[in-house]
């Protein structure tokens, strides 16, 4: 009984999670959790996880959630490479930065957009009010000013010359979100030769394999769901709408 | 020129890094940054943290931001009681784990909640439609019966039977949503009983330095505000409540 994984690739944390530890020769067990169909609510995956949300892991009798955390859990578990999460306390500490950043500004931004613009229709049949959308694009511009401006600031990666779990946290959720329409790779030139190091880096059979299910429009329709996935979905969609 | 620390005890985060300074007896140098009067938007403060929030910390050539990295940043560089942020691998994943649940999923409900019941009615002279504040009632309820049930599950502090960087960001955070009528304490005994367990620790003497402008009603009145502070205050309020 080795590490498990238990993730859905529709969600960004879930594939940050698995292209870390696929790109690092990590070996687990992939257990599917289907979102769609509310895999996340049993009474099976409770037990792995009691807070209900994927990604999650167990290790053994060791048991725990948040993809930052679990990024960094594998860095330093499996003694991987020390770019990945360097132990140098400034370096770290900028890192650090980074990722609370990422989580605190980018990611419900992502999301919101997400759900606004591709499960709200799905779900309620109705689009989401265009204040709300322009208003969350307008945040999310703002947000990609600063991610460019201070963060990546012309590096090859976020925190320099070499990759980190950093970029690969950054890159799974910017590509969702250029799914919805956010072009941030076509209109910043510097965001999308970042994009290319990192994709160079861990190689693209690996992103497209990770990506598959989430490229697949079907995979976000109402048949993709079973009732019980509809239920936790509309709920979510309409708290968002408030 | 030693550690300099930029911060407003108005910000929970803000008091998290204070009080955490204080009880370790880091030295420090106190910045005021007044939210109120927009000073985070200063020419000079955007040469310590580009990003324009607080907490800010400059070590000599070093800056950062974002609480939960300092937090991380102070542990670490005056190598603290190993109980702040534990070496060993499982114990750091669990703290790490909470860490990110609690920014992702605890302090934005705490963060809306406030502007929605203090700041949107002191600015926009109108309070927020009943069904949001009832939404984010429901969901910050369902997030402190996970933290009870989940991360707290009756032990002395979060991590175990030693505090932790985790109940300082937390017990922060908490106590700023009592400051709109969320009864938490009185209703949850077992949070209760955990809030004198670090408030113990950490002594009532630094807990009230950190708090006594928060709990002054007028701090947050638009008596205690400039043009500049009325005007990037009212903008986030509008976007809160969009």
């Amino acid at each position: 009984m080795g590490l498990e994984l238990h993730l859905d690739l529709l969600s960004p944390p879930c594939r940050t999670v698995y292209i870390f530890a696929k790109k690092n020769g990590i070996p687990f067990e992939f257990k599917e959790v289907e979102l769609m169909k509310g895999d996340h609510m049993s009474e099976e995956f409770g037990k792995v996880n009691p807070v209900r949300k994927v990604p999650a892991l167990k290790d053994g009798d060791f048991t725990m959630s948040e993809s930052v955390a679990i990024l960094l859990y594998l860095a330093e578990k499996y003694k991987l490479s020390d770019h990945w999460y360097p132990a140098n306390l400034e370096k770290r500490a900028k890192i650090n930065e980074f990722l609370l950043w990422h989580v605190n500004v980018v990611r419900p931004l992502m999301v919101k957009d997400f759900w606004l613009k591709v499960m709200a229709p799905t779900l309620l049949q109705r689009n989401a009010p265009a204040e709300k959308l322009e208003a969350v694009a307008q945040e999310f511009n703002a947000a990609l000013d600063q991610f460019e401006k201070i963060f990546l600031q012309g590096k090859p990666y976020i925190s320099g010359k070499e990759i980190s779990v950093a970029d690969v946290v950054s890159f799974c959720d910017l590509v969702q979100a250029s799914r919805t329409g956010q072009n941030m790779f076509e209109e910043r030139p510097k965001i999308a030769a970042w994009r290319q190091n990192v994709e160079s880096y861990i190689g693209l059979e690996l992103i497209n394999e990770a990506q598959k299910a989430a490229l697949s429009a079907g995979s976000y329709s109402k048949d993709s769901m079973d009732p019980k996935g509809v239920e936790w979905l509309t709920a979510r969609v309409k708290l968002l709408l408030l | 020129m030693g550690l300099e620390l930029y911060l407003d005890l108005l910000s929970s985060p803000c008091r998290a890094v204070y009080i955490f300074a204080k009880t370790n007896s880091i030295p420090f140098e106190y910045k005021e940054v007044t939210l109120m009067k927009g000073e985070q938007l200063s020419e000079d403060f955007g040469k310590v943290n580009p990003l324009k929030k607080i907490p800010a910390l400059k070590d000599g050539d070093f800056t950062m931001s974002e609480s939960v990295a300092i937090l991380l940043y102070l542990a670490e560089k005056y190598k603290l009681s190993d109980h702040w942020y534990p070496a060993n691998l499982e114990k750091r994943a669990k703290i790490n784990e909470f860490l990110l649940w609690h920014v992702n999923v605890v302090r934005p409900l705490m963060v809306k909640d406030f502007w929605l019941k203090v700041m949107a009615p002191t600015l926009l002279g109108r309070t927020a439609p009943a069904e949001k504040l009832e939404a984010v009632e429901q969901e910050f309820s369902a997030a402190l019966d996970q933290f009870e049930k989940t991360f707290l599950q009756g032990k002395t502090y979060i991590s175990g039977e030693e505090i932790s960087v985790a109940d300082v960001l937390s017990l922060c955070d908490l106590i700023q949503a009592t400051c709109t009528g969320q009864n938490i304490f009185e209703e949850r005994p077992k949070m209760a009983a955990w809030r004198r367990n670090v408030e113990s620790h950490i002594g009532m003497e630094l807990i009230n330095e950190a708090q006594k402008v928060v709990l002054n009603a007028g701090s947050y009145s638009k008596d205690s505000m400039d043009s500049k502070g009325v005007e990037w205050l009212t903008a986030r309020a509008r976007l809160l409540l969009s």
